[in-house]
């Protein structure tokens, strides 16, 4: 059987890690990734392709088997639902924490809560472990603005620095989950193609390690 | 409601028309007839049946994936079948009690509140084969190779088999002591190979050493069949089921790679799919161009203790519309014969001959060119006699 595998990558600052990784496994793309308009790249290697999409559709193009391999943060691994997927290998890059933040010193209001996210899974989950219910508030971007405007009392968002809550008066408060970006295997996939997709597991292993 | 909206079908639900309804039924024949030969016997279990008895001692996963419904009659839950295997459990347990080996078959709709896989079907033709009342591992290699007879039915050349065995897992974490809900934690981290997560984990949640070292290796045993001496090396000192499970492996290896050459294997020890209930072998074929599983199955003993009678089980499944789908069935479609519609007795008469030799006659009611060209020969009376020429 054809036995050439397809790995998805995330765009934006995950690739920037992440092509140094691959390079050290011996897979480098044919042409330069970050000033191309093109979504799919041949490699040095004939039996390898790459795939450029946004971190939130990496782990449906996997689950799906559209691509054999992808690399996606463990934030949109979290908010994907499903069976289909091995995570066998953390490769330790683009880290940061998943955190709840809220207005500088001010306390949370008695009983239900109003809270703005991008991480509706994650969100959901974390409440209910503490025991509190909640209303979610699906957004899509700028979560710091939600609490300054009134439209919710917390957020749930990726934290780095921690720069831009503090510039927009808000503060980290809870630890919801160390983030970092893994490499994910569709389960077919594993199966049929094994033995370059354990080759290649093997040589991200050592570059990670 | 809007025009459009009116022939919208639910997602995951499907009409099957009729080239493709014509392969799926030629197929259904083909298995019903390849079990029959094998000694399987047909049973026809009912789509609904209460909840209570369809639900039982199956685990959450099948609790959530069935349609409930409110009997008027009696006032009762009734559930939708998601799975006939757990009805042929009760049928061996209960309502056809053979003393020996009992080999069930059954070809029906299923239906699932979410598809199981992406794209996956809500309402599944699920096609399958069980053999209660033997607990040997040639009964688990013949259900492996009718599962692969299943496949080369549906015209499905290249297989490959993905086996497993639950009984290690079990073993393993039989000694770890814990509660239900860390258990089905480490369940999530084996069966997902989330290696990084289960080391940490792990330190944290079980205390023995041993147990934390043969639980960390299990994600990453999986490979051909060297890999098995891998695993037995990676296991040693675990419990004695372990090595067991590993020569049970190694066997089922050696015939199903004599009896069907061409059939790729592979092992995966951190598979556990249907862990609610399986209890030792697992297996599953996949094929490529096809993301998820074709066809599964495993042991799972004892399932029959609900109703009564705990047996020896072992069974696999299919979705006779998956592999209608991915396969290349052959069937011959026979030209179609036209004929007028006329009092004449002889034409009658004629008719029914050659529908009675297998050919497919239609009369054609008043002027109806399509059907004119679907056809490839008509009725014409000529001096007076009925003859059969092209059209």
């Amino acid at each position: 059987m054809d036995q050439r595998i397809t790995i998805a990558l995330t765009k934006g600052r995950i690739l920037k890690e992440t092509l140094p990784l691959l390079a050290a496994a011996g897979i480098e793309p044919a042409e330069d990734i970050a000033s191309s308009r093109k979504l799919v790249f041949q490699t040095n290697d004939p039996g390898v392709q790459l795939l450029l999409l946004r971190g939130s559709d990496v782990p449906t193009y996997v689950q799906y088997g559209s691509a054999d391999l992808g690399v996606a943060g463990k934030d949109n691994l979290l908010e994907h639902s499903g069976d289909g997927i091995y995570e066998p290998l953390d490769l330790g890059i683009a880290r940061c924490r998943l955190m709840t933040a809220g207005i500088k010193g001010q306390t949370l209001p008695e009983g239900r809560i109003r809270v703005a996210t991008k991480f509706v899974q994650s969100a959901k989950r974390y409440y209910a472990n503490l025991g509190r219910q909640v209303d979610i508030i699906k957004l899509y971007g700028a979560m710091e603005l939600a609490p300054l405007m009134g439209l919710a009392d917390e957020i749930v968002d990726i934290v780095d620095t921690g720069n831009t809550l503090k510039a927009n008066g808000l503060e980290a408060r809870d630890l919801i989950a160390d983030i970092s970006s893994r490499l994910i295997v569709n389960k077919a996939a594993l199966k049929m193609k094994h033995e370059p997709i354990n080759r290649l597991l093997e040589k991200l292993r050592a570059a990670v390690s | 409601m809007t025009l459009a909206e009116r022939w919208m079908l639910p997602d995951g639900i499907t009409e099957i028309l009729p080239a493709d309804a014509s392969r799926i039924e030629t197929l259904r024949r083909r298995l019903l007839d390849l079990y029959h030969s094998w000694g399987y016997d047909l049973v026809i279990p009912p789509m609904v049946e209460f909840a209570d008895s369809l639900l039982i001692g199956l685990g959450r996963d099948i609790e959530l994936s069935t349609f409930r419904v409110t009997d008027q009659i009696s006032g009762r839950m009734m559930g939708i079948r998601a799975d006939i295997t757990p009805q042929t459990a009760r049928i061996d347990a209960h309502s056809f009690p053979r003393s020996g080996a009992n080999r069930l078959c059954y070809a029906g709709h299923v239906l699932h509140t979410r598809p199981r896989t992406p794209h996956g079907s809500r309402a599944p033709i699920q096609t399958g084969a069980e053999l209660y009342g033997n607990g040997s591992l040639d009964a688990d290699i013949e259900i492996i190779s009718l599962m692969l007879e299943t496949l080369a039915a549906a015209g499905i050349d290249e297989v490959h088999l993905d086996l497993g065995h639950v009984a290690i897992f079990r073993s393993i974490i039989a000694r770890a002591g814990l509660d239900e809900e860390r258990e089905a934690a480490l369940f999530r981290l084996v069966q997902d190979k989330v290696q990084t997560e289960l080391g940490s984990w792990l330190e944290q949640n079980v205390a023995d050493a041993d147990l934390r070292t043969w639980l960390l290796a299990l994600p990453g045993l999986h490979g051909g069949r060297e890999m098995l001496a891998d695993a037995a090396a990676a296991l040693a000192g675990a419990p004695s089921q372990v090595s067991e499970a590993l020569q049970e492996l190694t066997r089922v290896a050696e015939v199903i790679a004599q009896r069907y050459p061409q059939t790729r294997l592979f092992f995966d020890l951190g598979e556990l799919r249907g862990y609610d209930y399986e209890s030792g072998l697992v297996f599953a074929a996949y094929t490529p161009g096809h993301g998820h599983a074709v066809a599964n199955g495993g042991r799972y003993d004892g399932i029959g203790a609900v109703f009564g009678r705990a047996r020896p089980a072992t069974g696999f499944s299919t979705d006779l519309s998956l592999l209608g789908s991915l396969g290349t069935v052959a069937f011959s479609e026979p030209g179609i014969i036209l004929a007028p519609v006329e009092a004449d007795p002889d034409l009658w008469a004629l008719v029914a001959e050659l529908r009675q030799s297998g050919e497919r006659v239609i009369s054609e009611l008043g002027d109806d060119p399509e059907l004119r060209q679907r056809c490839d020969r008509q009725l014409v009376r000529e001096d007076g006699k009925w003859q059969l020429v092209p059209l």
